[in-house]
């Protein structure tokens, strides 16, 4: 049976993704950020997950307002990153693990949670930034997982709710746990957030005590923050800091016994409080 | 389309604009003209001929006259959707602390400042 390691967050801003080709690590503007990361590439280093479960929120490259899943499963051979508009360099295909994609949809539906499948998704900055944060290099990194893409919805309001996201994880850890390769070691990413806001006359909403309630809440009490209702995630996150839901999904499929390997928070990067988190499960 | 406040909705959130039914309906051509924009041959043919472009995808004046203002809190108001509006935005190389300045009446650098303050 499959085993899983642990769970990985990071916010997952465009300019990262530029700061990385340009090789700013040391930047004094990027370097507060950058330093969060190498005790994650130590622990990947140590640990060589087999598969990499990517949770993520489209920005309107996968999806367009005709169709928007709430909850959507790549069944892919691989993963397309494409131009989002800016016209930035796209990075070569991720390799897909199929096999586990449809194990995981399986599951879910089984389990009463109707999610939609895609056997085309095309990835952009939520699902490849985070992938070159922890890989550098992605996709060409000789330890590069293969990967199952999931992306929740909160680019069009009703967003699910914190509860449903962390219900949601749950029931992804009994799909995990239940995949028929033996010894196959799973790591699961949560990306984006945390507090920001793009758009609108309070764009550029921070707030500081709120991440770090949040923080603090997801390693042992994440039922906590399912009491924050989605407008007043909204209010106190920012309208694009909806994104903690891709955070709660992940702490979800980690189980109730985890250790926090290291976490790091910087405000601002681009219009974003920055934040990751590295949490490992019980053996 | 009614309020629906058993559905957590419409609270009000000062200078925040909730992208909802009611948004996604009133901005649906505008925001399928900005998903276009993903693909570099829409970008050059809208930057030929912008009203034609326009007509195209179907906007109405409130939407036309706020992209030909480059408005982002008309376009915002038009059902314009953020992620959408950026790539836009991107077409005259924009990043998201001049939208940011823009919407909030502040320059790039009082933008960023802005947001350091908040650290």
């Amino acid at each position: 049976m499959a085993k899983i390691l642990g769970g990985i967050t990071t916010s997952h801003i465009p300019a990262v993704g530029n700061a990385i080709q340009k090789e700013l690590y040391d930047d004094p503007y990027w370097k507060p950020f950058f330093d969060g990361y190498p005790k994650i590439h130590q622990w990947i280093q140590d640990h060589k997950p087999d598969y990499v479960i990517n949770i993520y929120n489209d920005h309107g490259l996968g999806f367009f307002l005709d169709k928007m899943p709430t909850f959507a499963i790549g069944a892919a051979h691989e993963y397309r990153n494409e131009d989002e508009g800016w016209g930035l360099p796209s990075l070569d295909p991720f390799p897909g693990a199929p096999e586990l994609s449809w194990h995981i949809i399986e599951s879910m539906v089984a389990d009463e949670f109707d999610i939609t499948s895609c056997q085309e998704l095309p990835v952009d900055h939520g699902f490849v930034v985070p992938m070159q944060l922890f890989w550098p290099g992605a996709p060409h990194h000789p330890d590069m997982p293969r990967t199952v893409p999931i992306s929740a919805n909160t680019v069009q309001h009703p967003i699910p709710t914190l509860k449903r996201a962390l219900a949601f994880g749950r029931a992804l850890r009994k799909a995990l746990l239940s995949f028929p390769e033996e010894d196959a070691k799973i790591v699961v990413l949560g990306t984006g957030g945390l507090s920001h806001q793009l758009d609108g006359q309070r764009a550029g909403f921070i707030n500081k005590e709120f991440d770090q309630y949040c923080l603090e809440n997801i390693v042992h009490n994440p039922d906590e923050l399912t009491k924050i209702t989605r407008m007043e995630l909204v209010e106190k996150a920012g309208a694009q800091g909806t994104e903690f839901l891709m955070w709660m999904m992940m702490r979800g499929a980690l189980g109730d016994d985890v250790t926090e390997i290291t976490r790091n928070y910087h405000i601002p990067i681009s219009n974003t409080a920055s934040g990751t988190l590295l949490l490992e499960c019980a053996a | 389309m009614a309020d629906m406040p058993a559905f957590d909705y419409h609270i009000d959130i000062p200078g925040t604009t909730i992208f909802d039914g009611k948004q996604a309906m009133k901005g649906y051509a505008l925001n399928k003209m900005c998903y276009s924009f993903n693909r570099a041959e829409n970008r050059e043919a809208f930057k030929a001929d912008e009203e034609a472009f326009m007509e195209k995808y179907g906007l109405n004046d409130q939407q036309k006259e706020a992209i030909r203002k480059r408005d982002v809190l008309g376009l915002i108001e038009a059902g314009g959707n953020i992620y959408y509006l950026a790539k836009f935005a991107g077409i005259f190389g924009l990043s998201v602390q001049d939208v940011g300045g823009l919407q909030t009446g502040m320059s790039t650098d009082e933008f960023k400042d802005y947001l350091k303050s908040q650290a």
